[in-house]
Formats: C-alpha cells, sequence, structure tokens
C-alpha cells in the first residue's frame, strides 16, 4: 500500500471529522440543554457560507468574509431562536422536526431568491492557496490543514468554556436539570439564546471554511445534517465529548472505506463483485457503523450522565 | 389520544366516494391532468396511511418512511430491469425485502426512543438513499425507466381506469386494515404502550415486540404504496427515498391529523392541493409552504381532523412534553 497516499487519507478523514464535529457540536449543546432538536442547524452551515462568499467578493478578503461571516449567521439564528424556536420548546419532539423541516424550506428558497440557484465558489487568498510537503515527494494543501487547526481549536475553546467557566457551569447544570436553574435566578431563556446562537455561529463558521473547497450551494447543510446526527447518536445525544469522538471516527471510517473498501474487498471476493458492491457498501458504511454502536449501546458512546 | 369523531368519519368516507367518481368527472368535464394528480394522490396515500399506523396510534415518529416508498419502487424496477414482469414476484419481492428492511432496522431503532428513534430512523433511510445511488447497475443517480406495468392474470393495470380502481381498492384495503388492527387487542397494546410503556410492561406485555411487529407491517403498507407508485411513474431513482420526502410524509400525516383513521387522507390531499395552487403561483412557492408548515405545527393542533371536531381539540391537546427522563 502507497503509505504517502494513506496519510493523505488519514488527513483528509481528520478534516472531515473535524468539520463534522463542528456541525454537531451545536447540535448537541442545544439538545443537550433544550433538549431540542434542530433539523435547520444544516441551514446555518450553508447561510455561513454564502455569507461568507458575499463579503468575499465585496471586500476582497476571505479572511473579512469569515470576520465578518460569523457574527451575522450568528445573529440570523439568534433572529430564528426569537421568533420561531423559543415557542417549541415545550412541544414534543414531532413538533421540532416539522416546524424545522419547514424552516429548512424557508431557508432553502430563501437563499434562491437572494443568490440564485448557481452555486457560489469563494476564493482563497494566495498564502492559503499553498501545500505543504508531508514523507516523500508527497503533498498536502495548506488550507485542509488550516480547517483541522481552527477545528481542533474550537473543540479545545468549547471544552474550556464549558468546563472552566461559570457560562459554562451554567450550560452543563441547564443540561442535567433546567427547573432547579431557573429557580436559582438564572434567566434560562437568555442562555438557551446564547446557546443556540453559539452552536449556530460555529455551524456557519464551518459551512464558511468547507466553501472555498466545495463551493456554497443550496442544499449542502442537508447533505452534512444527517452525518451530524449519525455523530451524536453514535457519541451520545448532549455529549460535547461524544460529539468529538463520533466525528472522528466518522470522518476517518467514511474516507477511508471510500479509498480503500473497493481493494480490501478484493482480496476475498471476485474483482468484478467488489467494483460493483464498494461504493454500495462504503455509502453505507458510517450508518451500518451506527447501527453496531446503537445495537450495542442503545444510547451511544459517552451518554450524558444526567438528563 | 385523537379518536375518529363521526364528522371526521363521514368526511373521509364521502372523501373516497368522490375519489371513486372522479374518472367519471375528470372525463366529462375534459381534465384528464387532474386524474393523474388524483391517482398520484391515492397512492401517497397509502403510504401516509401505512406512517399513520405507527406514527398516530404508536407514537413511533418514523423519519425514513421514504425509504420503504423507494424500496417498494425497487422491487419493481430491478426484476421489471431483468424483464422480469410478473405482478406476484414483484409483490413477493415488495414484502419479503420491505418487512426484512423493517424488521432489522426496526430491531435497532426501536431500542431507542424519542428523538434517537427520529435520528435513526431518518439515518437508516438515507442510508438506503445512498446506497441506491452508488449502484450503478440499478442506474444510480439517474434512476430507473420501467417499460411496462407488473403483470397479473386478468387484471390488467396497463389500462388508465383499471390501474385507478387497483389504487383505490388498495387504500380502501389499507384503510380497513389499520381500522381493524388499531380496534384490536393488537392494536390496544400498541396505543397502550404509546401513552404508558410502563404500565403496559406491568400488564405483562412486551411493547418492544409489538412496536416491532407494528413496524413491520407498516413498512410492507407503505413498500406495497411504493411498488403502485412504480408503476405509476413508470421511472424510479433514489430521489423518492430522500429524507425530505420523508418530512413530507411526515407532514401530510400530521396535517390531516394524526392518530385518526382518515386523517392522513386528508393531509395527503391539502398537501397535494397547496403544491398545485402555490406552485401554479410562483417558482419560489417553497418558502409558503415552509412558512405553512411552521404555522400548523405553532397553531393549529390535531390537524384537518381536529379542526373537523373542533370541540374535541381543546380535550385531544397535546401533553406537556414526556418526563425527560424517559
Amino acid at each position: 500500500m502507497d503509505m504517502s497516499l494513506f496519510l493523505i487519507q488519514l488527513l483528509n478523514g481528520l478534516q472531515y471529522g473535524v468539520l463534522l464535529f463542528l456541525v454537531a457540536a451545536g447540535l448537541t449543546l442545544v439538545f443537550g440543554i433544550m433538549d431540542f432538536i434542530n433539523l435547520a442547524h444544516g441551514s446555518f452551515y450553508m447561510i455561513g457560507a454564502y455569507l461568507c462568499g458575499t463579503i468575499t467578493a465585496v471586500t476582497d478578503s476571505f479572511l473579512l468574509g469569515v470576520l465578518l461571516g460569523v457574527p451575522l449567521t450568528a445573529l440570523v439564528g439568534y433572529v430564528t431562536e426569537r421568533s420561531v424556536i423559543q415557542t417549541l420548546y415545550q412541544r414534543d419532539h414531532l413538533d421540532h422536526v416539522l416546524a424545522t423541516f419547514g424552516l429548512i424550506l424557508i431557508f432553502d428558497t430563501g437563499v434562491h431568491i437572494i443568490w440564485g440557484a448557481e452555486g457560489m465558489a469563494i476564493p482563497l487568498p494566495a498564502w492559503l492557496e499553498t501545500s505543504v510537503p508531508l514523507v516523500g515527494d508527497s503533498q498536502f494543501p495548506t488550507y485542509r490543514i488550516a480547517i483541522i487547526a481552527v477545528g481542533l481549536a474550537v473543540a479545545a475553546g468549547l471544552y474550556f468554556v464549558v468546563n472552566h467557566t461559570k457560562t459554562g457551569m451554567l450550560i452543563r447544570a441547564g443540561a442535567s436539570n433546567r427547573r432547579m436553574v431557573e429557580a436559582l435566578g438564572v434567566d434560562i431563556r437568555l442562555l438557551f439564546a446564547l446557546v443556540f446562537s453559539v452552536g449556530v455561529a460555529i455551524a456557519g463558521a464551518s459551512g464558511m471554511m468547507i466553501a472555498p473547497i466545495t463551493e456554497a450551494r443550496i442544499g449542502m447543510g442537508n447533505d452534512i445534517i444527517i452525518i451530524a446526527f449519525v455523530v451524536i447518536i453514535i457519541g451520545g445525544i448532549g455529549s460535547i465529548k461524544g460529539a468529538f469522538v463520533g466525528a472522528l471516527i466518522v470522518g476517518m471510517i467514511d474516507t477511508l472505506g471510500r479509498s480503500y473498501l473497493d481493494q480490501m474487498m478484493k482480496l476475498f471476493m471476485s474483482v468484478d463483485a467488489a467494483e460493483t458492491a464498494a461504493p454500495a457498501i462504503s455509502a453505507m458504511l458510517v450508518y451500518i457503523l451506527m447501527a453496531i454502536v446503537l445495537a450495542l449501546r442503545p444510547q451511544g458512546l459517552f451518554p450524558p450522565k444526567t438528563r | 389520544m385523537l379518536k375518529t369523531h363521526p364528522i371526521a368519519t363521514l368526511a373521509g368516507l364521502g372523501l373516497l366516494l368522490l375519489l371513486a367518481l372522479a374518472p367519471l368527472a375528470t372525463e366529462t368535464l375534459g381534465l384528464a391532468f387532474w386524474l393523474d394528480v388524483i391517482n398520484r394522490t391515492i397512492i401517497l396515500a397509502i403510504a401516509a396511511v401505512s406512517l399513520n399506523f405507527i406514527l398516530g396510534y404508536g407514537g413511533m415518529v418514523s423519519f425514513g418512511h421514504a425509504a420503504f416508498i423507494g424500496l417498494g419502487a425497487y422491487a419493481v424496477g430491478i426484476p421489471a430491469h431483468y424483464d422480469l414482469y410478473s405482478g406476484f414476484l414483484h409483490l413477493l419481492i415488495v414484502v419479503l425485502g420491505c418487512g426484512a428492511f423493517a424488521l432489522i432496522t426496526g430491531a435497532i431503532s426501536l431500542r431507542t426512543k424519542g428523538v434517537h428513534f427520529i435520528m435513526i430512523t431518518m439515518a437508516f433511510g438515507q442510508m438506503a438513499y445512498y446506497a441506491f445511488i452508488s449502484i450503478e447497475e440499478y442506474g444510480g443517480d439517474d434512476g430507473l425507466v420501467i417499460y411496462a406495468r407488473s403483470e397479473f392474470p386478468v387484471l390488467d393495470i396497463e389500462q388508465r381506469l383499471i390501474f385507478y380502481y387497483t389504487c383505490l381498492a388498495s387504500l380502501i384495503g389499507a384503510l380497513y386494515l389499520v381500522h381493524r388492527m388499531v380496534n384490536s387487542r393488537f392494536g390496544m397494546v400498541i396505543k397502550g404502550a404509546k401513552s404508558n410503556e410502563r404500565r403496559m410492561a406491568a400488564l405483562g406485555f412486551p411493547a418492544y415486540r409489538y412496536r416491532l411487529a407494528a413496524y413491520v407491517i407498516s413498512g410492507m403498507m407503505c413498500g406495497f404504496a411504493g411498488a403502485l407508485l412504480g408503476n405509476y411513474t413508470s421511472f424510479i431513482s433514489p430521489e423518492m427515498m430522500g429524507w425530505t420526502r420523508s418530512g413530507e410524509l411526515i407532514f401530510m400525516v400530521v396535517l390531516g391529523g394524526a392518530g385518526t383513521l382518515f386523517g392522513p387522507l386528508f393531509g395527503v390531499v391539502a398537501f397535494l392541493l397547496i403544491e398545485e395552487v402555490l406552485s401554479g403561483i410562483t417558482t419560489y412557492w417553497h418558502i409558503i409552504f415552509g412558512a405553512i408548515l411552521v404555522l400548523v405545527v405553532l397553531f393549529a393542533k390535531g390537524g384537518i381532523s381536529g379542526l373537523l371536531t373542533a370541540k374535541r381539540s381543546a380535550l385531544g391537546k397535546q401533553p406537556a412534553k414526556a418526563d425527560p427522563a424517559e
């Protein structure tokens, strides 16, 4: 096996995993505290990408696009939370998924109206368009390294905020007993709105980071949201740590499965059969993984301790 | 739990009668196009009825039900791809294929509840979707064309009216089956487990097994609707099982009134009417549609059946969120 190619695939898997974590983190935070399930979370990923693309086009600076795009996306999230979502907290989960499904239709069509049906490419600044040498003469794009670095930094930041700050303490307390926190005089609604907006901001940021590679397009959020669900199911819904571990596992398995499954299957079946079956099975791989995890641990790998 | 109200039953039976007369009406008025729309309505209604059985009566919010529609359609399309057109063979594959898929995914996902169940069924639905997208042999992304409809002795569903009435008879059959099941001991257990699983367990009923049986029945029924849809459109693609399709199916059930016999039928009719009317107004109709969806969830509990029987809706209000410890 070509080792440098394997290394590149490992890094690609890591980059995908980190991206998945950023989307899943907001989902799992919001669920952990509010018991609210948000299908439209992926829409903020998409909106972030489009906002960043527009700002980048106007200011000619990708960095400015991200720096201005993140708070703008958070603002969209805040307005959504105040107008629609806060009335849903006391409803059952069926209402959550239906209403946020409606929001997806609104956001997708809204983007269509504002930016048109075609995707939007986002140019990178020259200093990010370079490559880093790996072992031998193989190379890896600097930008993907940057995504990994930013993602890990956000993960570390989240870990620090949740575990070592007063706000984080309130978040953890809210997750284990919402009513008690309220009774102690904390404005839980404000906390909800804050956590929701932060989750949206992170999702938006991850959309901005991937857009230069894949370009911003309608429906990009709907593709990633399902995988993000798989991630938090595997990790245990409501757990940040679970989301992180789950995202890395899913990112790796998906990437490596797509690259190497056909070769592995050729070892014990005919070449023809392997070439027909491998794409289908590698597409199903993360779901099969989810099924196995659930069969063994229905609550996921790291279920939150108190709910 | 909402019970089927006499007014809703009357409206439902009236609607079925209208559907039975529709070919005559569209023929005389020269609206052949509308018969196609109505035929699609009937097929989707069977799928919605199957979903309502587990969602409305059993409290299992399956967000992957469109997968069964797709699987049912491919159960017709794949044999047809190999020039096998026997209708009984198709039906056998529908029942076995959808039954097996429902049994495996149900056995895993029913071990969980609430949000977990929603997301897991959704993920399994996507799994089927991506699997069919990557099978090149059956057209992958582009889908499959079915050149001839399933062949049955005597019943020639190649003919438009015969196919229409076959679909309608299937819908009535599905409604009758659900009606009988819901009022049987089996259905009582399913409903009982929805409102209080612990009590059912104390009475000695293993809710898991009953739920799984219901899930498999529902999956097969939905697969049957998919087989009809495949025959009807004569073109099938993985797009039929995408998760947004599942979302639409849930919306149809909730719009009509989950947990009522005719609710899904009202829901599908209303859904397709809204779709037809709005898409005639603007190409951006999804934005209005989304807004309607949000408003229905926020303000119209009980759906159309709930509106028909407005007096009950105050009583039938959804209980406050279940104990999060569950």
